[in-house]
């Protein structure tokens, strides 16, 4: 891109100083990439990068601390919720989220997930469910649809054996330490727009000390849904939309 | 002067205090004290015991085999005491319950009826109070005025009001023990 | 006090910031205490019951990556749950304090005392190259003065420090000299996150290292840190040792009973001593084969199958004869049989 190009009469976007220049590793068409950006606008604009303190997961966002530029720390697979509460305890005027995978999350992180929220930490929760094992190669989820397949289900996922797909962020809603749960998708611009204000009052809400925010993000996997982007997004829409709709499942009674 | 002690019997009969009150007594007097309990879920209805010593000098190990003294409180207790105790040693054992009689002839033996007693005392809290009064009149290492300061540590401040209670009790055992058999 | 009541107030006293914890016998009483006592109103110290022992120990590490004084106690069931987050804090290089108050195992084990937590504490635990450095108190006063000296140590070095205990010394009473209230430090080190310096490029806390040529740094880095830890912070005991032919060694709890037979022993005239590590890690190798040059032979009393002996061999390399004496599975052995064994597997032997 060349300097000259970049006046401030036609600057319409600039990248956020929340994230690095760090070149990205995320494939081609993945969500990943917007949802960290959407995040990194957030802190920015709410000009908090500097009482920032993220926590990032084991799956394919492990080297989310190389790109976010905030103070983050590496978490064990599924532990995040509980190093986020360590953070949290003992600096309570910052802002701590996690960003995790359905992995992370949803399987392995299921009693830290459950137990974060259920103790109302006032965190940041972000759940990318993309209902694959992206890094590993493409293993089967607790959010792989029915009848999906993967590496570790090439036959699709039987629920006989395999159990039905987890709606995590349905059951955590249940829980009185969850202050606002939503479901959003970053595939379309009205999508990232909404998803970005959803963000947003996730973190405003935990300025005002209200409790756990949990906000996922269903999002695509081409590579290892063996998928073109957009293919990918076309597919997400027809069989993930339908199973995991988009909206908000637990609203502020207060609000 | 070195005193080992161990204290044995039903889980709430308040052996585990009783040793505990002993060793703040003994801090008290400025001795060396060590206080183990047996734990876990024997605590729990089951059987009890703790370790006591108390020492002019460094106390080495808190887990003994053998004792100077044994408190049994229990027959189970006295089944597994009895040969524990060293020759020349005390035992001590309170006599509801007992089926069976102390056998051993190398040791100096008294029997205590603390139940009845704090019966009498319209309080069976204080029955382990009373086996301490007893103990203390047969080998009296740690003065009353002791007792009472340890009492004072380990009571909270909102019992502190019952501390002429156990006192009383204290006193009542030191009357009512009798020896049963005695070493010439 | 009681021993883990007794460490407990320890740790309010040290300053500590956070205490993360989960409840197991023969220690529940760690954590017990801590609540009973609001360290929140005496010092702002957070206390938290965690959902798990891992849970407990990956609160340990968000809290140490900020720089904050924390810690984290169990037994061993429940120290065999936390070996993954120990080995990603030793691998991260954050500072806290563990305690392991040590009950037989293996498995569900039972809830009795045990020593046979050494080779878990000491030979590393989790995966990876990495040391902690092990304390091994055997009063309630060194339970208490090692929480203060743990947290000196584990900043001092970035590492991990275990209070490697026993349900003896956790459950027992006995006197012990609390040190006065430390206040409590607002962290500013330049590898915590704090939350990014304007001007600065952010903080990340992590123990991931893709390149393996990059991962060996690492592990250069830290094999150089416990080198230096070997040469600067060996603790041990002597007693009777000057006149000595023939040595005892044992650590924690089983020391004091050991120390009993070494009693008993001089009594009858055998010169006997007693070597006791206060640091299992890093190990009095030094001492030893000091030691081994004097004695004719080592007899290493443990409440375990035999796990020390092996560090004691390797010190004392083949100069002079070791042998094992243990009880385990929550038994305790008892001077007699330690003297006993003393004269048959050493002197007779």
């Amino acid at each position: 891109m060349s300097e000259n190009l970049i006046k401030p009469e036609n600057l319409v976007y600039q990248k956020t100083e929340a994230l690095t220049d760090r070149v990205m590793h995320y494939c081609p068409g993945c969500g990943h990439g917007t949802a960290h950006r959407i995040l990194a606008e957030v802190i920015q604009e709410m000009g908090i990068m500097d009482q920032t303190i993220g926590v990032a997961p084991v799956g394919c966002s492990v080297l989310a601390y190389y790109y976010f530029n905030v103070d983050m720390q590496e978490a064990a697979h599924g532990r995040a919720p509980a190093v986020a509460t360590g953070i949290k305890r003992v600096f309570p005027e910052k802002f701590v989220f996690t960003y995790q995978g359905d992995g992370d999350l949803a399987a392995i992180g299921t009693a830290e997930t459950i137990h974060a929220i259920n103790r109302g930490e006032n965190i940041l929760i972000v759940f990318v469910n993309n209902g694959i094992y992206g890094m590993t190669g493409g293993q089967m989820a607790p959010t792989t649809l029915v009848g999906m397949k993967s590496s570790t289900s090439p036959f699709g996922r039987d629920t006989k054996t395999m159990g039905s797909p987890l709606k995590i962020t349905e059951l955590i809603a249940q829980l009185p330490g969850a202050y606002f749960v939503t479901r959003q998708a970053v595939h379309k611009p009205g999508n990232v727009r909404k998803a970005k204000k959803a963000i947003r009052k996730a973190l405003e809400y935990q300025k005002l000390d209200k409790g756990t925010c949990f906000v996922e993000i269903v999002s695509n996997c081409p590579s290892n849904w063996k998928m073109t982007p957009v293919q990918s997004n076309k597919w997400m829409e027809e069989n993930m939309f339908p199973y995991y709709p988009l909206g908000d499942i637990k609203v502020p009674e207060d609000n | 002067m070195t005193e080992e002690i161990i204290i044995a019997g039903f889980g709430g009969q308040g052996v585990l205090s009783m040793g505990q009150i002993l060793c703040y007594s003994g801090v008290m007097q400025n001795k060396e004290v060590s206080w183990m309990p047996s734990y876990g879920p024997e605590m729990r209805g089951g059987t009890a015991n703790c370790t006591a010593i108390i020492s002019d000098e460094q106390i080495s190990s808190p887990v003994l085999n053998t004792f100077d003294t044994a408190i049994v409180l229990n027959q189970p207790s006295m089944d597994k005491f009895e040969d524990a105790i060293k020759p020349g040693g005390l035992l001590i054992y309170e006599s509801n319950g007992m089926i069976r009689k102390p056998k051993r002839k190398d040791i100096n033996i008294c029997v205590i009826n603390a139940y009845d007693e704090s019966v009498r005392m319209n309080n069976t809290k204080v029955f382990n109070m009373i086996v301490i009064g007893g103990f203390l009149k047969i080998k009296p290492i740690i003065d009353m005025e002791n007792v009472i300061k340890g009492l004072q540590k380990v009571l909270p401040e909102r019992y502190h009001h019952l501390i002429p209670l156990n006192e009383d009790a204290i006193r009542k055992g030191m009357e009512i023990i009798t020896v049963e058999h005695q070493l010439n | 006090m009681k021993g883990n009541e007794a460490l407990a107030e320890a740790a309010i006293r040290a300053g500590a910031d956070a205490y993360f914890g989960y409840p197991i016998t023969p220690q529940s009483e760690v954590i017990e205490y801590l609540m009973a006592n609001k360290p929140e109103d005496r010092t702002g110290m957070v206390v938290l019951q965690a959902e798990s022992e891992i849970a407990a120990i990956n609160m340990v590490y968000g809290a140490a990556g900020c720089g904050k004084k924390a810690m984290t106690s169990s037994s061993s069931p429940g120290m065999s749950l936390k070996q993954e987050g120990i080995s990603y804090i030793a691998g991260a290089e954050l500072p806290c304090l563990l305690v392991n108050v040590v009950r037989g195992g293996p498995g569900l084990g039972t809830i009795q005392p045990s020593q046979s937590d050494y080779f878990q504490s000491v030979k590393g635990g989790g995966h990876g190259d990495y040391k902690l450095i092990v304390l091994a108190p055997a009063t309630v006063q060194e339970s208490v003065d090692y929480v203060k000296l743990g947290f000196e140590l584990a900043f001092k070095y970035r590492n991990p420090v275990m209070i490697q205990s026993d349900g003896i010394i956790g459950q027992m009473m006995e006197k012990v000299e609390l040190f006065e209230q430390m206040p409590r430090v607002e962290p500013n080190y330049e590898w915590a996150t704090l939350g990014k310096k304007t001007d600065q490029p952010a903080t990340f806390i992590t123990s991931l290292q893709l390149q393996a040529e990059e991962q060996e740094k690492v592990n250069h880095r830290l094999q150089a840190k416990y080198r230096e830890i070997e040469k600067n912070e060996v603790m041990f005991e002597k007693i009777n040792c000057d006149d000595a032919e023939y040595l005892f060694t044992a650590f924690g709890s089983c020391a004091r009973i050991t120390r009993k037979a070494m009693e008993m022993a001089r009594a009858k005239g055998i010169k006997v001593g007693l070597l006791r590590p206060q640091t299992l890690y890093p190990f009095p190798v030094d001492e030893f084969n000091k030691l081994a040059d004097q004695v004719k032979g080592i007899l290493c009393v443990e409440m375990n199958a035999g796990q020390m002996v092996e560090d004691v061999r390797l010190s004392v390399n083949g100069k002079t004869r070791v042998e094992h004496f243990g009880r385990y599975g929550g038994m305790i052995p008892n001077p007699d049989e330690i003297l006993n064994a003393l004269e048959q597997k050493i002197i007779g032997g």
